[in-house]
């Protein structure tokens, strides 16, 4: 559904993101974990046609965020950070406006804006004034604006920030009966609220992907794993095969066809080995390293602790 | 195009939320009275000293004019009240929407950049057209107490809405530039003032730059409308300069996105 390539975006000289690739299948929910400032916000944008690219590619559903945007907007529901709520208008008036907005035909907004205002339990409050609802509320209203023509994607920027615990416990709890129904992208920079939503989990940090797997295999690998990335210049088929068929080696996951990431356990030193099979093999060693900023480091700058909610949870 | 409708209807609501909308139409409506009412008064008074010589002031080629003495002014200082009025609704177009993030909303939906700017430009349009409205019930009075020629009144509220279309234009696009509202006002009052002061040097210069300064000021191509002539080149002048400043705010809402 989501294939990022080689993402780059640039701030002046600063870039925000750097090289970036994943994809994201149907039906996932996927987590997207990075400390502040890690280049989350940013990639949100540009899968969402708010931003363009600087370099690479990105495509959702098949289609280029830069070429053909608009086919992108209508399967796409955003949830920025900050809700795009206008203050000023009421509950329902605000989602039939969202509708339109969305190319929803005429005769279906009505029952557009219920289906919304059911889901996300905001039945009580759909003629009230926006600006007068609590955070949690307007979180919601934010939520169903997102929903509100059905998209096969929803991209959720940091949708329980600044809420209380209470708050944030409904609005996880309605995320993942949406995942039941929908692709969903969403970022955060708290752990656990990642392991309780998502299947999958990619973080980032400083606009680059640190770790890309399943929670557990996330979990197996923070125990006891050391990691070599290989790049090399002349990509072919067989080398994760080749590189897999080495000893010791647990694992080794490709980003793109010329960069490799080989796991294996803590106490072993793979350097030698790989360097010999990738001289023998002419592949032309362009890079190889043990990864420098582990899993953990980047574990210690995200929020690992959330007392709160589980006091809230109990 | 459906896109437009919506937004300017959204935008069209909130105008009547906010607090923004009242005062300013009142403050509108009450210097225009004023205006209005002294150019009257002096009206009636001068038509009473020459009600008894109307005869021989006729035969001499003079005529009182409720048309010429009152309503060509008093169309007049709306423009000059407009002017000031102008900047103060169309500040909030983009700069609040920047403020508040949801210009996100906008940005992700399937809409082009040029109809978010359309559906501004036509909302602010049609919110000081309704103030206009509101005022024209002056005309109604002179209509009850004269028989004022219709002609020259419906070119003369022609020509003002197509030059405060110019301000509404120059309006959006410097609140396009901030997110601040008063800087948005502040630089819309600037090119507004300027476009219509343009003319002032032009006055004193025979030379080809005081024809082009006259020619570009908004002023000066109102003036025939309110004489009751519609030239299309004063309504091409008038509709052009509209697109080109809004298609400058689409260039610069553009531009915005690749920094």
């Amino acid at each position: 559904m989501i294939e990022v390539e080689h993402l780059t975006k640039n701030y002046g000289p600063r870039s925000a993101v750097k090289d970036l690739s994943f994809q994201i299948n149907q039906g996932e929910v996927v987590g997207f974990l990075g400390p502040n400032g890690a280049g989350k916000t940013t990639t949100m944008n540009i899968l969402t046609c708010i931003l363009p690219a600087t370099e690479g590619k990105a495509r959702v559903c098949g289609f280029d965020t830069f070429d053909q945007s608009m086919e992108i907007r209508k399967v796409i529901g955003y949830l920025p950070e900050t809700p795009p709520l206008y203050q000023d208008m009421g509950v329902a008036d605000f989602l039939k406006f969202a509708a339109g907005l969305r190319n929803v035909p005429k005769k279906k907004i009505a029952a557009a804006v219920d289906r919304v205002l059911e889901q996300c339990g905001l039945g009580d409050v759909r003629h009230r004034i926006i600006g007068r609802l609590s955070k949690g509320y307007q979180q919601r209203v934010g939520l169903a604006q997102a929903m509100i023509h059905d998209p096969k994607i929803l991209i959720l920027d940091e949708p329980t920030v600044g809420l209380d615990p209470i708050q944030i416990i409904e609005i996880r709890k309605l995320i993942q009966e949406l995942g039941t129904a929908h692709t969903i992208l969403l970022s955060s920079h708290i752990l656990p609220e990642v392991t309780q939503i998502c299947q999958r989990v990619i973080i980032i940090n400083e606009g680059e992907i640190v770790a890309m797997d399943t929670l557990d295999g996330l979990n197996a690998s923070m125990r006891h794993a050391r990691r070599l990335e290989l790049k090399v210049r002349h990509p072919s088929d067989g080398i994760q095969n080749k590189l897999e068929g080495l000893d010791k080696v647990l694992s080794v996951q490709t980003r793109g066809r010329d960069f490799f990431v080989i796991e294996s356990e803590s106490d072993v030193h793979l350097q030698d080995e790989v360097a010999r099979l990738a001289l023998d093999q002419l592949w032309g060693i362009e890079e190889l390293k043990p990864m420098t900023l582990t899993l953990e480091d980047i574990f210690l700058k995200l929020t690992t602790e959330e007392k709160e909610v589980k006091e809230a949870q109990v | 195009m459906k896109s437009v409708f919506w937004i300017a209807r959204r935008e069209i609501g909130s105008f009547f939320y906010s607090p923004i909308f009242y005062v300013v139409t009142t403050v509108f409506l009450v210097l225009y009275s004023f205006l209005f009412f002294a150019i009257f008064s002096d009206f009636s008074q001068a038509s009473l000293q020459a009600a008894p010589q109307a005869e021989a002031l006729q035969k001499a080629g003079y005529s009182i004019n409720a048309n010429e003495m009152v309503i060509v002014p008093s169309l007049g200082n709306m423009g000059v009240i407009l002017l000031f009025i102008i900047p103060l609704i169309t500040m909030r177009s983009f700069a609040e929407e920047r403020k508040n993030k949801t210009f996100a909303l906008l940005l992700s939906s399937p809409v082009h950049l040029r109809e978010i700017v359309a559906g501004k430009f036509l909302a602010c349009v049609t919110v000081v057209s309704f103030m206009i409205l509101l005022s024209s019930y002056s005309i109604g009075f002179i209509v009850l107490m004269g028989q004022p020629e219709l002609g020259p009144i419906l070119s003369g509220y022609l020509g003002l809405l197509l030059m405060t279309g110019c301000y509404i234009a120059m309006g959006v696009f410097a609140s396009s530039l901030t997110d601040n509202q008063i800087v948005a006002a502040v630089i819309g009052f600037g090119m507004a003032l300027l476009m219509w002061l343009l003319e002032l040097p032009a006055q004193n210069t025979d030379s080809g730059i005081g024809m082009i300064l006259e020619y570009i000021s908004l002023r000066s191509h109102l003036e025939s409308f309110l004489k009751g002539v519609i030239d299309t080149s004063d309504i091409v002048y008038y509709l052009s300069f509209m697109a080109f400043i809004l298609f400058i705010t689409h260039q610069v809402l553009d531009s915005r996105r690749w920094r």
